[in-house]
């Protein structure tokens, strides 16, 4: 059986003719676009003078050693040393994104549910320590995590733990810093995305026979993944070229990428390295980005929707 | 899609809730047949919605009973009343295909894929949306959204279906015309229907009957024309239709404007001693010096004349300065009357509404 629903459709959708004004319209458009264009400038200036002239003599120097064109810095990284640092780079960082989203996506679902007053409150507790000096807090879990520090003695004390944990200056310590410093950055875009899910979305999902859990996996999870995709985004790539954490928790056994960068300049003076690694880390970056933008669409990717 | 769904009548008693200390729902009680199309009638912040939240189990009554049929459904969660529903900004699901929207709650109930291909394209048929299923939501006009939304709330064939004023984001004419097709769709499939908005004109349109909802209490609930021609009091004669009022005394069974008692086809129903006049635009005529007899006569002066088309409208200030309106069916030939001019108006016994204050 049918419903006879007639056709809704104006039938007045003609083409739209070029009329008289057409000329004096088009004019006014480009002065309009060159007007709003030229209000971009003073940024597109800055961003081309400090971040894209760099990079580009960033490539150009790492071509270059005293004698001229080569690839001489290129080869060097296939040093066994090098491959094992860039596997470790990825290692934690791959792990830092993964323990962000565990901890961060039920801390942001709390917020996004939470009161508006709580959920304020909640917020500014996340971004805290975003507003504290990165080596303050590097310290700070110094003195937590080292073999006399206040988690071992508590252990201890409390008699779990005969031999102090090694938690710091390993892979451990640096993970749980590096987690804590990252968490704001995937629980900052998760919120904004939650918050703008619609509760009609998740009560339709219950009113067409979905159990709670089933409405938050089906119908919120795939709605907040903007948010997700964009918290791990910055998150993995910010953590790909970290330096300080690695360098303070780490205690010379945890070897980032960016460490290499800093000792082939500090200690050899050898800016050409420098550079290929440099190169190597933004290509291997932007190629990540590229094939997750071709996965989930590029829109999704910078959070833009 | 067979019409196999048996209606189910809906039982509301005594339900009551308040937010932060106001009554949004005061001791309310409502039976609704099976298979009626029941309107829930009322201005923002009146409760309307809320009861409707409160028949789909997105809000739980501080007391009361609901029941669908035999069953007490009061504290039933959402998903197991198994009810249809129109939200009002549809809420259909943007990561989904409208084909995906539409099976959703087939996959939730666990249906084979063939069958749940099946009902998908009948429904889509039936909302004359056919070949649209593999469309994303938002590539669809309000128009389709709007059939996706109804399509989606009753294609798993729920007994009751209820509708958070779901017209109320089209323009005017689609309103009107989709106005018609729900009630079509209403009369096809035959499920119990709530339907919830604040278009007085829409609700006389669709419904079986309109149950008037303000601050939170029932205050009338009566079939279309019942409701329009013999409202309860003035909140509902102001609410429906378009009216102004003249004080008048009742006492002994007879209404007096003024010193002169007025002509009634039966008693005021209420008791109180002060009441209302209703005088509806279109009730009053414009008549002679010389008619008059069996009417209610009214003197006044013109003030100002609108002409809408297929009806024009004249203010008139009675002798007293009370303001009242006639509208009249527009006719090629009507001319304009002249501000100033005397008028006498009548209004028949029949139509002569006392109505009490508010407070009832």
């Amino acid at each position: 059986m049918r419903v006879a629903f007639p056709s809704a459709r104006p039938d007045h959708l003609a083409p739209r003719q070029a009329g008289r004004n057409a000329v004096e319209l088009r004019a006014q458009e480009h002065a309009e676009q060159w007007l709003l264009g030229s209000l971009a400038l003073p940024g597109l200036l800055l961003i081309g003078s400090i971040a894209l002239a760099p990079i580009i003599w960033l490539f150009w120097l790492s071509f270059r050693d005293a004698h001229g064109m080569t690839l001489a810095h290129y080869a060097r990284l296939l040093h066994p040393s090098y491959l094992i640092t860039l596997s470790s780079t990825f290692e934690l960082s791959f792990l830092v994104t993964f323990v962000c989203i565990l901890l961060g996506y039920p801390l942001a679902y709390v917020i996004a549910q939470a009161r508006p007053r709580i959920a304020a409150i909640l917020l500014l507790l996340v971004l805290f320590p975003i507003w504290t000096s990165l080596l303050v807090r590097c310290y700070a879990w110094l003195v937590l995590l080292q073999r006399r520090g206040l988690i071992n003695t508590w252990l201890s004390d409390l008699g779990l733990i005969d031999t102090p944990l090694r938690l710091v200056h390993n892979f451990t310590g640096t993970s749980i810093g590096m987690v804590h410093i990252m968490l704001p950055f995937m629980v900052l875009p998760l919120y904004a995305s939650m918050r703008a899910i619609n509760p009609d979305y998740i009560r339709a999902a219950a009113n067409l026979g979905a159990s709670p859990v089933q409405a938050f996996w089906q119908i919120f999870v795939p709605l907040s993944l903007p948010g997700l995709v964009a918290g791990i985004v910055i998150v993995f790539v910010l953590c790909l070229g970290f330096y300080v954490t690695p360098a303070l928790l780490g205690g010379g056994r945890v070897m980032m990428w960016s460490m290499q960068i800093e000792r082939n300049v500090s200690y050899y003076g050898d800016w050409g390295a420098a550079s290929a690694l440099g190169v190597v880390l933004l290509v291997l970056t932007l190629g990540i980005l590229w094939v997750l933008a071709r996965v989930i669409g590029f829109d999704k990717l910078t959070g833009a929707r | 899609m067979k019409s196999t769904t048996i209606a189910l009548p809906i039982s509301i008693r005594d339900v009551s809730k308040t937010f932060a200390r106001t009554a949004a729902l005061d001791t309310v009680s409502l039976e609704i047949a099976s298979g009626e199309f029941i309107t829930l009638l009322g201005p923002s912040g009146s409760g309307k919605t809320t009861l409707l939240l409160v028949l789909a189990g997105f809000i739980r009554p501080d007391s009361g009973e609901i029941r669908f049929g035999d069953h007490d459904v009061t504290l039933v969660p959402p998903h197991k009343r198994n009810i249809g529903m129109v939200f009002q900004n549809y809420a259909l699901f943007p990561h989904m295909t409208v084909a995906g929207n539409l099976a959703y709650p087939l996959r939730l109930r666990g249906m084979a894929r063939a069958e749940v291909a099946q009902r998908v394209t009948r429904a889509l048929d039936m909302v004359q949306l056919a070949g649209l299923g593999e469309r994303q939501v938002e590539q669809l006009s309000g128009g389709q959204r709007q059939r996706v939304a109804l399509a989606r709330a009753i294609i798993f064939e729920p007994r009751i279906l209820l509708m958070d004023e779901p017209l109320s984001a089209l323009d005017k004419k689609l309103r009107e015309q989709m106005q018609i097709e729900v009630r079509h769709l209403h009369q096809r499939l035959g499920m119990t229907t709530v339907y919830v908005t604040h278009d007085q004109r829409e609700a006389l349109t669709m419904s079986d009957r309109i149950a008037v909802i303000n601050h939170g209490r029932l205050r009338q609930i009566d079939k279309p024309q019942e409701l329009y021609e013999r409202p309860n009091d003035r909140f509902i004669a102001e609410f429906i239709g378009e009216s102004h009022f003249l004080p008048v005394e009742v006492r002994g069974g007879a209404a007096y404007l003024g010193e002169r008692a007025l002509g009634l086809a039966e008693p005021p129903r209420h008791p109180a001693a002060a009441q209302f006049l209703v005088l509806r635009p279109e009730k009053l005529k414009i008549i002679d010096a010389s008619d008059g007899a069996g009417l209610n006569v009214f003197l006044g002066q013109v003030k100002e004349f609108v002409y809408q088309g297929e009806s024009s409208l004249l203010y008139v200030s009675l002798a007293d300065g009370q303001p009242i309106a006639i509208r009249q069916a527009a006719g090629s030939a009507q001319t304009a009357p002249l501000p100033g001019a005397p008028i006498r108006l009548g209004l028949a016994p029949a139509d002569t509404i006392i109505v009490p204050s508010e407070e009832a």
